[in-house]
């Protein structure tokens, strides 16, 4: 029984995988259900999976209901992402304390060791373009290339596609194809309830062959596959991404700008919700008697003052000014910068922006103002 | 070298904003250390004579006193902070702005011909210069250190302008608003209180006041839940009724 081909695990015995990582020292982080949203937090077995729950999702709105089901993973993503984890919303760099010849700095101790589970296509997407923003250039982002070092993912196929979900526009989803150690795909119906296991790397293959499951047929990929595909099909949004860097560079003064400014609020959510957004403020917070700082790295976002504030104030005063470059910037500027998109296509900012400012309604809008004659 | 001297002072508010100092417990050994307390009557009688150096000032103007007082404190003080919802828009008590004061103080008093108050409730700002306004209703002891700190050491205080929302998102709590449907005014309220609301399953009541950016787009959302005439201006006019955008915002939606 120690093949490390694909293998269909009964979706009862979850926990095999899970204990499989423990052995290994891993904390499993996944989905969970917590304050009415289905939330990232450690999860001791596969009973804190939020089983049976399902969300709805439009512009500004979001909602969990139980299904009635068993399903393991019968949502799509929620509020937070793995971000959180790689790349997590406050961070000490290091702790300095003067001593009588100067001062002694003091490192942050090294990254735990976390297992993902349920990891979205788009999120192993997301989670590649955060890789090649921190580590992928000349300067090298030490303390996330550390953080990502320790992490194992299992990935999950989606076997539902939420109303604001658009990664078939992004060519991200709705199947992991690289950078996972394990995919499962969902088999749940009438007759069964199963987990189909394919390994995306050594380390996967590894664990992979420690489960004690018989090996997958033909049919049980194809199902697999169908199921894909329907999700595939069923994409809640779009977005046309044909010649879109000409199409922002070219519109840089287009009245939607102003329009969509009277519906944001810069409140910033956007940026926070994304799983690629990446911009940090740091700062040292020294005590009163000058005896201990820390430097301190946070979130920031391009929707606040401070974020391009200079002598003589901030560069983006208005709001109209603040959205185009976000939008600017993630749908064009990174395919420069970075020869990638920002966006993954998992409606997170849609979902999450209070007023329901949707970043597919706003391109298409942007092009059909741009072909009119 | 001598250390900075401190002085809080207290206008028209509950002494809440003070008391966070007080409150600081551990903290407060060390601005005690690094600041030379002259005039604090709420913790110690022993009050010493100008010039401070650092001023902090608590509360609204509300009577014709004040006008003269706040005077002759700025002309004392290096630094002067304002600290709180009473003292940078004007308090609760600036309700009374929106009325007719007068027949307040009748609902209430037997003897209003007793009283010598000013007709509105205003901000420390609109009658002398101030180096910095720390919001909050109360203020948030951190950020108070923080302000200290920062005005000892000759360096701009360290805190934020930005939304409750940066708080909520950075400390992973499930948005109230999308998730729950429950009106905030999270998105358009200064942070600084850790987002203490909207942890506790509450929209935020605003208690820091507007943040940098505009407030006018955050009615359409609280409109589709509900939110409708007076209810948002009631929202709107709570601890910092008289800061200028929840001013505007709330008269916007006042039924003529
Ligand atoms: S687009 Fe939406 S989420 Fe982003 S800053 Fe504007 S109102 Fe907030
Ligand atoms: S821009 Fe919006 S849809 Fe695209 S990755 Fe970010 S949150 Fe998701």
């Amino acid at each position: 029984m120690a093949s490390n081909g694909p293998k269909l695990l009964p979706a009862a015995q979850l926990d095999a995988l899970f204990d499989a990582l423990q052995r290994r020292g891993y904390a499993v982080v996944g989905p969970r259900l917590r304050d009415g949203a289905i939330v990232y937090d450690e999860l001791k077995s596969m009973a804190d999976l939020p089983i049976g729950w399902h969300d709805r999702q439009g512009p500004g709105r979001y909602r969990v209901e139980a299904g009635g089901d068993r399903a393991l993973f019968g949502y799509t993503v929620g509020p937070q992402s793995w971000k959180k984890y790689l790349f997590p919303p406050h961070e000490t760099l290091w702790r300095g304390q003067r001593g009588e010849n100067g001062f002694a700095i003091e490192p942050p101790p090294p990254p735990p060791r976390r297992a993902f589970i349920g990891v979205r296509a788009c999120e192993l997407q997301a989670i590649a373009v955060q890789d090649r923003v921190f580590t992928g250039g000349a300067a090298v982002d030490s303390r996330y290339a550390a953080r990502r070092k320790e992490i194992f993912t299992v990935a999950v196929n989606c076997g539902v596609a939420g109303a604001t979900c658009f990664c078939v526009s992004m060519n991200s989803g709705p199947r992991a194809s690289r950078g996972f150690d394990l995919a499962l795909t969902e088999l749940l119906d009438a007759q069964r309830h199963d987990l189909l296991v394919e390994a995306g790397s050594d380390a996967g293959a590894e664990v992979l062959a420690e489960l004690d499951a018989p090996s997958a047929a033909q049919a049980d990929h194809s199902q697999a596959d169908a199921l894909v595909a329907a999700t595939a099909a069923s994409m809640g949004r779009q977005l046309d991404t044909t010649e879109i860097r000409a199409l922002l560079y070219g519109n840089a003064e287009s009245p939607r700008w102003k329009a969509v400014a009277e519906r944001c609020v810069s409140c910033g959510n956007c940026t926070s919700v994304c799983p690629t957004c990446f911009c940090s403020d740091v700062q040292d917070v020294t005590s009163l008697d000058g005896s201990t700082t820390e430097r301190e790295r946070t979130w920031a976002s391009c929707f606040t003052q401070s974020f391009t504030h200079m002598a003589g104030g901030s560069a983006r005063v208005s709001t109209s000014s603040r959205y185009r470059h976000w939008l600017t910037h993630k749908l064009a500027g990174w395919i420069d910068q970075f020869g990638t998109s920002g966006c993954v296509g998992c409606g997170r900012c849609i979902t999450w922006c209070p007023p329901g400012i949707d970043l597919t309604e706003e391109i298409a809008a942007l092009r059909a103002d741009a072909e009119k004659p | 070298m001598t250390r900075p001297t401190l002085a809080v002072w207290k206008f028209a508010s509950c002494d809440g904003c003070q008391l966070s100092l007080l409150d600081c417990e551990e903290e407060l050994l060390a601005v005690a250390g690094a600041v030379d307390i002259a005039m604090f009557p709420e913790a110690s009688s022993s009050m010493r004579p100008g010039p401070y150096t650092l001023s902090l000032v608590e509360g609204s103007i509300s009577t014709p006193e004040h006008l003269e007082q706040i005077r002759t404190i700025r002309a004392q003080s290096r630094y002067l902070v304002t600290i709180g919802a009473c003292a940078t828009s004007g308090g609760i008590q600036a309700l009374r702005n929106f009325a007719d004061a007068g027949e307040y103080a009748a609902a209430v008093y037997a003897r209003p011909d007793y009283l010598s108050t000013l007709a509105t409730s205003t901000p420390i700002a609109e009658q002398v210069s101030v180096d910095f306004e720390l919001r909050g209703c109360p203020i948030n002891k951190a950020q108070l250190v923080e302000v200290i700190n920062a005005f000892v050491n000759g360096r701009r205080p360290a805190v934020a302008s930005h939304s409750v929302c940066t708080e909520c998102k950075r400390s992973g709590t499930v948005c109230v608003m999308v998730a729950h449907g429950t009106p905030c005014l999270g998105p358009v309220t200064h942070a600084g209180c850790g987002a203490l609301c909207p942890r506790h399953d509450r929209g935020c009541y605003g208690c820091y006041g507007p943040k940098e950016t505009p407030t006018a787009s955050l009615a359409a959302p609280l409109q589709k839940l509900g939110m409708q005439g007076d209810k948002l201006v009631r929202f709107y006019r709570s601890f910092n009724a008289w800061a200028p955008e929840f001013r505007e915002e709330s008269r916007a939606h006042e039924t003529p």
